[in-house]
């Protein structure tokens, strides 16, 4: 071990202390005084016939607490089991280490280390056996062979690859639509009510889905339902806020989108995606609980404050002859969170 | 020497006939070498014993738990994204549509009894996990014992926690409630700001639009057997290195490089570690019965047109959403595309930039110090004062990075404005940890000083002198020389001095731009570090004590003192203070 060179072994002329070597091993109360090891032999068999009774317990607890039964608020079957099954492992585990520190013998043992290499012989006998193993199978003299097998192997990676296409279908355009479209009328997300402009007061703001969420079939099926329904919600959810109509400042072209002072804007985040529905007021903020961006509704809804780098787009609205609030288009550009080719 | 010292017997054991237990070894032995394993592993392989150590077995344990209770739970649950209407036992969602993972997550809650103890002590057993893991790894880090040989299970534990946190994430996201769903609806918006393949990854990912119906299946088997395997493989490799390298110990008395001194693991081990997984075990079971985690049934089933004010991911992601929500919203839209900086710096780089760093520091570390030999002994974090002060500017950016993810309730709590937090945070992160970084070092720095008074004037006794001037002075006593050796038992910091920048035709060495800063970063590491007294040091510090103690004899303090005189306890003449071991 010592002849090692990559074990450096601190000279003992540059230590200022000499190492003393191990103290002398001081006798535990339980290795000299017998009441005190009978003790802790009954102290251990305690814990471990505790940890039974506890088990035992749990099984009644099983059994007799109500599923639905509550304590202090929880469940009493959770608590009840919980308790008992932890008191059981407890126990034996304070039983098994009081019997390691009060019992067993406390010695220390002492144990030489060797370095984490193998020594010469052994490295040269592996490089031998390495290096034979090569020659025996002649690929550094047939380069064609090697050169073709890497090149097999590396033409397997690809149907690897290619396998994993059906994973899902191309974006195509999908990022790019909604349901919305003109004269789609903009309804209360709970229960698919339609909105006249005189249900909303000044500063109210409504959560909003598009109504096709809940038209049916002529066989009283939904038209959308299930896995696409939560698909187009992530897209076409939206809020309607009124404000004083002279609050709102629009952009140029935005001028009749609103109705009343009612604005219509995309309810997912532009940030990544969180539906955004805190509503100031006042301030006309809406800000995203997830990561705080803050839109103000009344300046197209501009971005703030906070991560997102995009404003919230707007629905267009309008209001139908029969006077509900309806939608005069799709978005005009994407919702949700920004992705490379959204432009 | 003292005699104390035990080996493992030098008397030949045999097998006895007609005993049963030997009779099984010996059948167990004859098919498959039992015996020879003894050598690889022996069974009285010796651990040193320290409270640190114990960081690593609670996360080992999390993990047993972690896959007991995960297995109950496989028993109900469904991962399946099909929609059911509700028809079991909880009242408020009766009637609902919901996935029918989240409607076997309620059924396991309420209907199965003991389904949320496991429920619970599964998603403590997580939280408990990673936490373990990342105080192990500091204990680690600060006491030097990621250093060679070590490197490579260094890298492993960091894998281990990477790891980890995605199985975390996968595991969160299974009960498809919708703070689950929120998190997931995250992740589609971090994935969709990768650099041109984003839109593309985020369909492969849901088997098209977010949500999809495919992603609970495919983040389950990831979550139940993928990750999983890929952990219990790593913390296997873990384990048989720690086992190969031998367990790392503090100096001391009879300690040294080249051995190991502590108790064997059968049978002493083998009762700590495993009482310590049931004490583990015991209180996960507790947590699990008297502490709520995730009452899923409170937020009701995935919609992607709701969110709760509030929502927080489990504490382990905290410093990934306070990234993101510090990061000022940045994007260029330029020739028809749109990069996300606000998104994939935080999100993206960020965290695979920190996981490298975490990585690559033995390795850094070690070409900085040009340190190559194997080390055994641990340091204390005061006498490596530049790596423990890195760790405490890390910290402190991950603790304000924590603060950061949680600032809508920090704002809410101790009512200040979100806003202010946001723009404090955001210079925050960049100034503290300088500043930890400096009170951190020259605080290693002063109790490096400390350790060297100790040992060159003793420790303070306590006892005012008076001298016949009138001045006042307190008195030194050496200190025992177990401790003395212990504060001693490191070593001496070397700067690394670069070789010379020019040969002898006044021609740049290869490479000495990389080797002076090589250089100035070891004097940066190094140069204010204090230094262990040298021998001369040291005696010229006893022979000081010695004259103070002769000035003090002629003086007419003709007796030692040790305080106790004053309060009646004993009478000191005759007693020799001045080398008391």
């Amino acid at each position: 071990m010592s002849d090692h060179h990559d074990l450096v072994v601190p000279e003992a002329t540059e230590e200022p202390i000499a190492n003393p070597g191990l103290p002398e091993h001081l006798p535990r109360p339980t290795d000299v005084d017998p009441v005190a090891e009978k003790r802790a032999e009954r102290q251990v068999a305690t814990l471990f016939g505790l940890s039974a009774l506890f088990a035992i317990l749990t099984c009644v607890a099983y059994f007799a607490v109500g599923k639905y039964d509550a304590f202090l608020g929880l469940g009493a079957s959770n608590v009840a089991l919980g308790s008992g099954l932890g008191l059981a492992l407890l126990s034996i585990g304070a039983g098994l280490i009081q019997w390691s520190r009060k019992l067993m013998s406390d010695h220390e043992i002492v144990e030489m280390r060797h370095p984490a290499s193998s020594s010469e012989e052994e490295r040269s006998e592996a490089v031998a056996a390495f290096e034979q193993g090569l020659e025996d199978s002649g690929i550094a003299r047939r380069p064609l062979i090697r050169n073709s097998l890497l090149g097999a192997m590396g033409a397997l990676g690809l149907p690897a690859i290619v396998f994993l296409r059906d994973l899902g279908p191309l974006p195509g355009d999908k990022l790019q639509h909604t349901v919305w479209k003109k004269g789609m009328r903009v309804v209360q997300d709970v229960d698919g009510a339609r909105i006249r402009p005189s249900d909303m007061q000044i500063g109210q703001l409504v959560n909003a889905e598009p109504e096709v969420f809940f038209e049916t079939n002529s066989e009283g099926e939904p038209v959308i339902e299930g896995t696409e329904l939560l698909q187009e919600k992530a897209k076409a959810a939206v809020i309607l806020v009124r404000m004083h109509p002279d609050d709102i400042k629009p952009w140029k072209g935005r001028e009749n989108w609103g109705v009343d002072g009612i604005l219509c804007f995309s309810k997912i985040c532009t940030h990544v995606g969180c539906p955004i529905s805190l509503w100031e007021q006042q301030t006309h903020h809406l800000l995203c609980p997830c990561h705080q961006s803050t839109f103000d509704l009344a300046d197209n809804g501009k971005v703030i404050f906070g991560p997102a780098g995009r404003h919230l787009p707007q629905l267009p609205l309008a209001v139908d002859d029969q006077g509900y609030l309806v939608a005069t288009s799709d978005f005009t550009e994407p919702v949700g969170p920004s992705y490379w080719e959204r432009g | 020497m003292s005699t104390s010292i035990t080996t493992n017997g030098t008397k030949s054991a045999t097998v006895a006939k007609g005993n049963k237990a030997g009779d099984a070894a010996t059948w167990a032995d004859e098919r498959l070498g039992l015996a020879k394993a003894n050598k690889l592993m022996s069974l009285r392989k010796v651990f040193p014993d320290h409270w640190s150590f114990m960081l690593g077995e609670i996360a080992l344990w999390s993990f047993v738990i972690l896959l007991l209770t995960g297995v109950f739970l496989t028993l109900w649950f469904k991962p399946s994204m099909g929609e059911v209407s509700y028809q079991g036992s909880y009242d408020q969602l009766r009637g609902i549509q919901m996935s029918e993972a989240y409607a076997s997550t309620l059924h396991i809650s309420f209907d199965v009894r003991a389904g949320l103890l496991m429920r619970q002590m599964h998603h403590w057993a997580a939280m408990l996990f990673i936490a373990a893991m990342l105080v192990h790894m500091m204990r680690t880090f600060l006491t030097g014992a990621f250093r060679k040989p070590r490197e490579l299970n260094w890298v492993i534990g960091g894998l281990l926690l990477l790891l980890g946190i995605l199985e975390g994430f996968a595991g969160y996201s299974l009960p498809d409630d919708l703070l689950s769903g929120t998190g997931l609806r995250i992740a589609d918006g971090l994935v969709k700001a990768t650099p041109v393949l984003g839109s593309y990854m985020s369909f492969f990912m849901f088997g098209g639009e977010f949500p999809g119906d495919v992603i609970i299946p495919r983040l389950y088997i990831a979550h139940v057997l993928l990750i999983p395997g890929l952990l219990l493989a790593l913390i296997g490799a873990h384990m048989l290195l720690l086992v190969y390298h031998k367990h790392t110990q503090w100096p001391g008395p009879g300690r040294t490089e080249n051995n190991v001194v502590g108790e064997p693991l059968m049978p002493i081990y083998m009762a700590k570690a495993g009482g310590f997984f049931f004490m583990v075990f015991g209180v996960v079971a507790l947590m699990g019965g008297l502490m709520t985690i995730n009452p899923v049934w409170r937020f009701g089933p995935y919609n992607p047109a709701e969110v709760t004010a509030g929502s927080q991911p489990d504490w382990y992601m905290g410093i990934a959403e306070g990234l993101l929500r510090i990061m000022p919203g940045w994007e260029t839209h330029i020739f028809g595309i749109t990069m996300s900086w606000n998104i994939f710096l935080p999100g993206q780089i960020g965290p695979i930039a920190l996981f490298a760093i975490v990585l690559a520091y033995p390795f850094l570390e070690q070409w900085i110090t040009g340190d190559k030999s194997e080390h055994h002994l641990l340091q204390r974090p005061r006498n490596a004062p530049t790596r423990t002060a890195f760790l405490a500017a890390m910290i402190t950016l991950y603790g304000l990075l924590w603060a950061a993810g949680g600032n809508d309730i920090l704002a809410t709590q101790f009512h200040v404005s979100l806003n202010a937090i946001t723009y404090f945070m955001r210079g925050a992160i960049f100034v503290v940890p300088v500043i930890a970084f400096i009170l951190a070092k020259r605080w290693c720095i002063s109790l490096q000083r400390h350790d060297n008074d100790k040992l060159l004037h003793g420790y303070e006794t306590g006892i005012i002198m008076r001298s016949p001037e009138g001045g006042y002075s307190e008195r030194h006593l050496p200190i025992a020389d177990a401790r003395a050796y212990k504060l001693t038992a490191r070593e001496r910091d070397e700067v690394y001095q670069g070789v010379n920048g020019t040969d002898a035709n006044g021609v740049d060495a290869p490479n000495a731009r990389v080797d002076g800063l090589r250089a100035r970063l070891s004097r940066a590491w190094f140069a204010t570090n204090v230094q262990k007294p040298t021998v001369a040091e040291l005696e010229e510090g006893h022979h000081h004590a010695e004259a103070e103690l002769e000035y003090e004899h002629a003086a007419g303090l003709d007796h030692q003192a040790d305080g106790h005189q004053y309060d009646g306890r004993h009478d000191v003449a005759g007693d020799d203070l001045t080398h008391k071991h």
